[in-house]
């Protein structure tokens, strides 16, 4: 398997253009994507849920709740026994995400067309970057229209336009929650490569996903008290137990997500995670913050589901390159 | 020195300790039909991969059509078309759609592109199912739509792996077949195979695969002479008893007889002997029954290689 350094003369790269075949590539990908039957479903889901959980928000906000930010509270309002819209995106994203991947590469495998495919005249590069590109194009398209629908129901209802302010923070909030949606996109993808039968490639990825959102608030919590241990009545050391459990937890991507979810619908939130009265010195409880402030808050945030999405994608790609195409 | 297609030298593939392929010397010519024959694991799929770019070799070089498969992959696989060990396709997608995709891969659009799919699609007999579902083909039918995108980049060399394997009779016929109209049409071809009588047939030369060796290279009739000892084997039925069998064993070129039954015998021979077998029988006083001349199977080719082999090993063990 591995390569013998000495039969690469420096210099001398590879032919042509790894890209060569991409959009070809992008193109079928995304047409079954759009036109399965898998797609179909999850969308007829997200499509119930985000008109369920917005209608009943825009009844609440007729009835009076909220105030200011109309179109950000369509997202956050919830109402009995629905949970709000972004409690349902951090649970269907991701599992939107996995559909897309979980058979990207075995099922290659399975249906004997890998070959064939590798024998044309494209690098693995194409295939593999084409095939996530499709996934994210669709995770956007669904997600875009989403958001379209929102607005437009939200239009019907209140009968008032969203101001730029609203607008720079729900397109903001698009564009981290299809990252979001990337990092689970690139971990099926992975875990398709890594397994050959995509029912355990699925089964893995939705165990990393359950992991997460069930055990890894518990586990940052039961490790932060292990290794910062706050004996009672020392308020320093328990400040930084708690610190070190927000640090584990944003290990997390569902962590983050929240968190940027929260900042972002929310202008009031001046800060994520632990603040000391002190720091909130001269504030004026309650007053929203700008829109660009806001996207300051939550910038790392964003920066980190980024990183991981590469930084998965880049793992897939190194063991794709390193795979024996023989079935 | 132009019409060299595909040349190995010491082209070598270890997996850890295990030698997939070893030290194969190898020349295909222009216009040829050539076989890698032998049992599964020999290494015939690895020296596939490796013409193609899909595997690294692990030492020697290849040059397919001039070009290095490892630094100049797209080149090669833009000239070279592969038809896989039992081809898959898109199974929801039509004959036409799994075309298309190939055909944009290969960077064939437009025009030019549904020029080139109705033209393979007619070569292989396959335009009037075009746009029916893959899924609804049956394993010749798949077979001929994958040498249909083979045929879509024009290909100068087309490797074939195992294509017969799993046809009925008649698909293996047509098959077999379609290889000598494309070969008729200029196309240098490929093919690996285990089962040896169905491509003896189409095969100007064979490459007998064995461990990783490629232990026997050829005419199908040169390697009847090297292993069986001649290439013409006779099969006759005279009367006349032991005087028959004496002068047979004195006809000049003549290697080997057996007496089977009373008046049966098998001799093998350098050159046609058919002749001179009748008129010695007749001379020796016999009377004959009936003569025939044997093809040399590639089967028995192998067979008798193997059991000569074996017994080298078991006398120097």
């Amino acid at each position: 398997m591995l390569s013998q350094p000495e039969r690469v003369p420096i210099g001398r790269q590879r032919e042509g253009s790894p890209w060569t075949g991409l959009w070809a590539v992008v193109a079928k990908e995304m047409a079954d994507h759009l036109t399965s039957v898998r797609m179909l479903i999850l969308e007829v889901l997200i499509v119930l849920t985000a008109s369920g959980t917005v209608y009943a928000a825009t009844q609440s906000l007729r009835a009076g709740a909220g105030g200011s930010f109309l179109f950000l509270n369509l997202f956050i309002t919830a109402r009995e026994p629905l949970p709000a819209f972004v409690g349902f995106l951090g649970l269907l994203v991701p599992l939107i995400g996995i559909a897309l991947a979980f058979d990207a590469i075995n099922g290659e495998f399975n249906q004997r067309t890998i070959s064939k495919i590798l024998a044309q005249p494209i690098y693995r590069d194409a295939l593999l970057f084409g095939k996530f590109l499709a996934g994210l194009g669709a995770l956007a398209l669904t997600l875009s229209a989403i958001w379209l629908l929102i607005i437009g129901l939200g239009l019907l209802q209140l009968g008032v336009p969203p101001d730029g302010e609203e607008v720079v923070r729900i397109l903001w909030f698009l564009l981290v929650t299809i990252f979001y949606g990337g990092i689970w996109l690139a971990l099926a993808m992975l875990f398709s490569i890594v397994f050959r039968q995509p029912a355990t490639a699925a089964l893995a990825s939705i165990a990393v996903w359950l992991f997460f959102t069930a055990f890894w608030g518990i586990i940052a919590g039961l490790l932060a008290q292990l290794l910062r241990p706050a004996p009672p009545g020392d308020a320093l050391a328990l400040i930084e137990q708690v610190q070190l459990e927000l640090a584990l937890a944003r290990i997390s991507p569902n962590t983050l997500y929240a968190e940027v979810a929260l900042a972002t619908l929310n202008p009031a939130v001046r800060a994520l995670g632990l603040i000391l009265p002190i720091q909130l010195h001269g504030a004026v409880p309650g007053s929203p913050l700008p829109a660009a402030q806001s996207l300051l808050l939550t910038w790392p945030h964003a920066t980190g589901l980024i990183a991981a999405t590469i930084l998965l994608f880049a793992l897939g790609y190194v063991l794709f390159q390193r795979q024996e195409i023989r079935a | 020195m132009d019409d060299i297609v595909v040349e190995c030298r010491e082209l070598t593939r270890r997996y850890g300790d295990f030698v997939a392929v070893d030290s194969l010397n190898l020349t295909v010519r222009k216009g040829e039909i050539f076989g890698l024959l032998g049992p599964n694991g020999a290494g015939k799929t690895t020296t596939i991969l490796m013409l193609l770019g899909l595997t690294e070799p692990t030492s020697g070089s290849v040059r397919v059509l001039g070009l290095d498969p490892t630094r100049q992959p797209l080149s090669i696989k833009a000239r070279v078309g592969y038809l896989p060990d039992q081809v898959g396709f898109y199974d929801g997608l039509t004959a036409r759609e799994n075309l298309i995709y190939i055909a944009k891969l290969n960077g064939i659009r437009g025009r030019e592109m549904q020029e080139r799919i109705r033209e393979s699609l007619e070569q292989v007999g396959l335009s009037d199912v075009a746009d029916r579902q893959v899924r609804t083909f049956s394993r010749g039918m798949r077979q001929r739509l994958g040498v249909a995108e083979v045929l879509l980049k024009r290909p100068q060399l087309i490797v074939m792996d195992e294509p017969t394997l799993a046809l009925d009779p008649e698909a293996v016929r047509e098959f077999l077949e379609l290889i000598r109209r494309l070969k008729s049409d200029g196309i240098t071809i490929m093919l690996s195979s285990h089962l040896l009588h169905q491509v003896q047939a189409v095969c100007d030369r064979v490459g007998l695969f064995y461990k990783g060796r490629m232990v026997l290279e050829g005419t199908v009739r040169d390697l009847a002479q090297r292993v069986l000892g001649g290439a013409y084997r006779i099969h006759l039925e005279a009367e006349g008893g032991p005087a028959v069998e004496d002068a047979l064993h004195r006809l000049p070129d003549v290697t080997y007889v057996a007496r089977d039954g009373a008046q049966t015998y098998h001799i093998e021979a350098r050159s046609d002997l058919r002749a001179d077998v009748a008129r010695c029988v007749i001379e020796a006083g016999g009377k004959v029954l009936a003569l025939s001349a044997d093809i040399p199977r590639l089967d028995e080719i192998y067979a008798r290689y193997f059991q000569k082999k074996e017994v080298a090993y078991a006398v120097a063990a």
